[in-house]
């Protein structure tokens, strides 16, 4: 079956949760949705699958107690295949006048892809908050240990200690262990006390919470040492080897050290929001996640006509609200084109989401970001690893230059302007600048947004295809 | 209600570019009272976001008394600003891709002549032997190397910077809605924050300048323009020169960390009036442009793309000089694309008009008087 003539498809950016229920709900009412991953297989990051050739491990090894939900999501989006235009391996690099740029990485080749309607369902990645000697070989984000784990089948270390809060940290942390790897430590810089003062928020979802607890139940029964309300202190390296070798935490007044040769650390999630903004989606502070997000309202219309949001790309709400949120956004899409659609499930829909939120408040009750983290984050840790621009100095651009503004500290100490545009640095130099300025958070704002999402070959950049732009 | 500040001045000044603030700078230097009223960040338009050209070579000779004087003043740039801003002296070569390109460069250096600019001609040989990096298209270019490239983003926030030590009050996020004469003085007003009165006032707005000539029955063919920006990744360093192309196209210099600065190749698109990205089609040109040029780039990476709002007219000339209906009124705007090397020295001579009623540096082809056709 193909597209009508003249027909402009809708697009879906992302394969992950929000990105594959989506598309099931355009193709359910007959539409034929163009579908773009950056990624070489559907799955998103929580259900990411490995390359075929790796594929042998079973999805209870991959996925644990997220096996039933990862199967399913999977074999959803394989009866699609034959409905949808699937773009795997392909990077939405910019966005303008009504076209998507497209690099297919395998072929090296561009695409313009336009659109009429679009869901993008760009996901999240992990928020990073420094320590000193987080730059030495060894040291991974919780996400990246995770895909490692998952998508190419290593570990990040023999003896390995996982720190930062959130729920990726238990669950990574268990994730290695059932791996036979050995746990060092978790160490989280919530307290136990924050857990239990959210406990009640968090028993809006049941099962989530429960999985939760598990991990926890199952690291103390194996004997993986537990320590929360921590303060990490360093990363300790071998100099001359240039190499992790322990990790320093304070745990009240006590300095702690143990040795490990590996070190995944992690607060939590952040939106990847930069297509939205490329977009021209209006963003508002969000105070539950911290950061500034693209607005949208229950069913996940932006403020730009025909644009939808959906998953955790527009807050991070996890995998669940993601597959509703996706179902929503096309339900959204598709009435607001005039097709009738089930307003019970559209009801249904939002209820769950709304629900969501109170457990979601509670999280970030439990795990919430250490809140002295910029007031201890010593002058000469490195903040963007792209540009070498340290705490110290983005210290020294306020009460010098007075900058009170994310795009001005940017300016002028060079923060965020190295290969990944402030997708690393930016959590933590915001951090920073609030808490050098005196500023509430939502007041020194946002990095601005510009084409490439991610670093583009000059030669590809050259020859974009007008593929499908319109004879 | 009446939270509103009131200030009495010697000058007032809207827009903190490199021009207004260089203004604002200049008039404390000569004891002058000044308030300046820019309604984001200094330096965070045109001034901060431009490619960082600092050329004389290839203005038109009518700018080059300014350029001249202008040089002087970059040359003196820490003393001046407290910061050197990235400014290197590393040359700036035009490149000629074909011996029509080379004439005109011929042309120009002996038109130029006057001025000093050392300009050099390079071909042949020579010019494989200095630049191996350079592709074939080049047969050769003019090679300026007093010419270099600064750092916008630090330079033009920094001369606000050294304003306000000299004692110029600037205020930032104060956007000015609304400018009067009363016959006698200036009255402008930034919402229900400030109003400031001053018998002297200085339209430094850039592309957003129009209206306020328009205020004071000067309408002027003012249109804004986007010049396409990117950076690549840092690459190993091979190139201290800035490069233009004769003719136009593109523009690019490396920084001393490694990353290619890249210009040109069309235009940008606004996305509304105060804000402007790079153009699809104009990064397509640019980057096939710069492969052409230094086909080491073909595997090279842009890490960002950009462009910013700035103020061109028709002649490619600025406006810079007195109103010719209202006194104490001077304009300062309209750099078309080449603002950022002359705008210290536009600085001075805004200055100067104000004390003097003139200035030392010849500056009758910027005259408003070129769009407002005298009444028979
Ligand atoms: C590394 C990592 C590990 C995680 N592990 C867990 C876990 O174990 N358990 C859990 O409950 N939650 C986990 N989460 C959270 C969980 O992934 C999310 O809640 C859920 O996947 C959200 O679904 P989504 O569809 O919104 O986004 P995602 O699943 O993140 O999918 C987004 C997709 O969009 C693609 N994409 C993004 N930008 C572009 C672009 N410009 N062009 C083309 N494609 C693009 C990405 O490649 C990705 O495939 C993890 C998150 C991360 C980042
Ligand atoms: C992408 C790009 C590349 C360029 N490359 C070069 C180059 O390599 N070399 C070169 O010499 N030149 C270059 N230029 C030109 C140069 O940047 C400009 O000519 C120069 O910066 C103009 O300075 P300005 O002070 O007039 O304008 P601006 O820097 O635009 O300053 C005007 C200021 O006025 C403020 N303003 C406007 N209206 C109001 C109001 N109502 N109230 C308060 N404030 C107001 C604005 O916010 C702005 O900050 C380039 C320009 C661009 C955009």
């Amino acid at each position: 079956m193909t597209a009508a003539a003249g027909e402009i498809r809708p697009v879906i950016v992302g394969a992950g949760p929000a990105g594959v229920r989506a598309a099931q709900a355009l193709v359910a009412h007959g539409l034929q949705p163009v579908v773009i991953d950056e990624a070489s297989r559907a799955g998103g990051q929580i259900y990411r699958r490995p390359p075929a050739s790796l594929s042998q491990r079973s999805t209870q090894t991959l996925y644990g107690l997220e096996a039933r939900r990862a199967v399913a999501l999977h074999i959803a989006f394989d009866a699609l295949r034959e409905r949808i235009d699937y773009r795997p391996d392909s990077l939405v690099w910019s966005a303008q006048g009504g076209r998507l740029d497209v690099l297919h990485g395998p072929t090296r080749g561009t695409d313009s892809v336009p659109y009429g309607q679009l869901i993008v369902a760009t996901g999240a990645t992990d928020r990073v908050l420094p320590v000193p000697g987080w730059t030495l070989p060894g040291v991974y984000t919780l996400g990246g240990a995770q895909v490692a784990l998952k998508f190419q089948g290593c570990a990040i270390g023999r003896r390995v200690v996982f720190m930062g809060t959130g729920p990726l940290l238990y669950l990574v942390a268990y994730q290695y262990a059932k791996a036979g790897v050995d746990v060092a430590a978790v160490l989280d810089t919530a307290r136990l006390a924050n857990q239990i003062a959210a406990a009640p928020a968090m028993l809006a979802q049941p099962a989530v919470f429960a999985k939760g607890v598990y991990y926890v139940g199952w690291l103390r029964a194996h004997g993986v040492a537990l320590h929360s309300g921590v303060r990490p202190l360093r990363v300790l390296g071998d100099e001359a080897q240039g190499r992790v070798t322990g990790v320093a935490w304070q745990d009240g007044n006590e300095e702690r050290t143990l040795a490990c040769d590996a070190v995944g650390f992690g607060y939590a999630l952040r939106s990847e929001t930069q297509l939205a903004d490329l977009l021209g989606c209006r963003f508002e502070f969000a105070p539950l996640h911290r950061a500034h997000l693209p607005v949208r309202d229950a069913a996940g219309r932006s403020s730009v006509k025909g644009v939808y949001l959906a998953g955790d790309g527009a807050g991070i709400m996890g995998a669940d609200a993601a597959e509703w949120a996706g179902e929503r956004a096309a339900l959204a899409l598709l009435a607001d084109q005039g097709v009738a659609v089930d307003t019970a499930r559209t009801a249904a829909l939002e209820r769950r989401l709304h629900k969501l939120g109170g457990f979601r408040e509670g999280l970030e009750r439990a795990f919430p970001l250490p809140p002295d983290w910029a007031a201890h984050a010593p002058d000469e840790l490195v903040v963007c690893r792209c540009e070498n621009v340290t705490a110290g100095t983005l210290r020294q651009t306020v009460s010098v230059n007075g900058a009170d503004e994310m795009n001005r500290l940017k300016a002028l100490s060079r923060v965020g302007m190295g290969r990944c545009q402030g997708r690393m640095c930016g959590v933590a130099a915001a951090e920073i600048l609030a808490h050098a300025t005196g500023l509430p958070l939502q007041q020194v704002g946002r990095l601005r947004g510009q084409a490439p999402i991610k670093p583009i070959p000059i030669h590809l950049a050259a020859t974009p295809s007008l593929e499908g732009a319109g004879e | 209600m009446t939270g509103r500040k009131t200030l009495h001045t010697d000058v007032a000044i809207v827009g903190g570019g490199i021009v207004g603030a260089s203004a604002a700078l200049a008039l404390r230097q000569m004891g002058i009272g000044v308030v300046l009223l820019e309604r984001d960040l200094c330096g965070s338009r045109s001034s901060g976001v431009n490619y960082g050209g600092v050329r004389r070579q290839g203005r038109p000779l009518s700018q080059l008394p300014l350029a001249q004087r202008a040089h002087r003043i970059w040359e003196r740039l820490r003393e001046t600003i407290g910061t050197d801003g990235e400014y290197l002296r590393s040359g700036h070569f035009k490149i000629a891709r074909s011996e029509a390109d080379m004439a005109s460069l011929e042309r120009y250096r002996a038109q130029s002549r006057d001025f000093d600019l050392g300009l050099e001609l390079i071909s042949d040989a020579r010019l494989r032997e200095r630049c191996p990096w350079l592709g074939a298209r080049a047969v050769g270019g003019s090679l300026c190397a007093e010419d270099g490239q600064a750092n916008p983003r630090l330079v033009s926030p920094a001369f606000a910077l050294a304003a306000q030590r000299a004692g110029a009050l600037i205020f930032e996020r104060h956007k000015v809605d609304e400018v009067a004469h009363d016959g006698r003085a200036f009255m402008l007003r930034s919402g229900n924050a400030l109003e400031v009165h001053a018998p002297a006032l200085l339209n430094c707005a850039g592309a957003w300048a129009g209206p306020i000539a328009t205020e004071f029955g000067e309408e002027v063919p003012l249109q804004s323009g986007h010049p396409a920006m990117a950076v690549t990744e840092p690459l190993p360093f091979f190139m201290n020169w800035s490069l233009g192309v004769e003719g136009g196209g593109i523009y690019c210099r490396q920084v001393a960390r490694g990353n290619l600065v890249l210009g040109g190749g069309g235009k940008g698109v606004a996305l509304d009036a105060d804000r402007a990205r790079s153009d699809r089609d104009a990064i397509a040109s640019l980057s096939a442009q710069a492969i052409e040029l230094l086909p080491t780039l073909r595997h090279a990476h842009f890490i960002r793309t950009w462009s910013g709002t700035e103020g061109y007219l028709p002649d490619r000339q600025p406006v810079l000089g007195p109103s010719r209906t209202t006194p104490g009124l001077f304009h300062g705007f309209g750099f078309s694309g080449a603002g950022f090397q002359i705008g210290p020295a536009a600085g001075e001579v805004l200055a100067e008009l104000v004390r003097d009623g003139r200035s030392s540096t010849p500056i009758e082809s910027f005259s408003i008087e070129r769009f407002t056709p005298t009444p028979p």
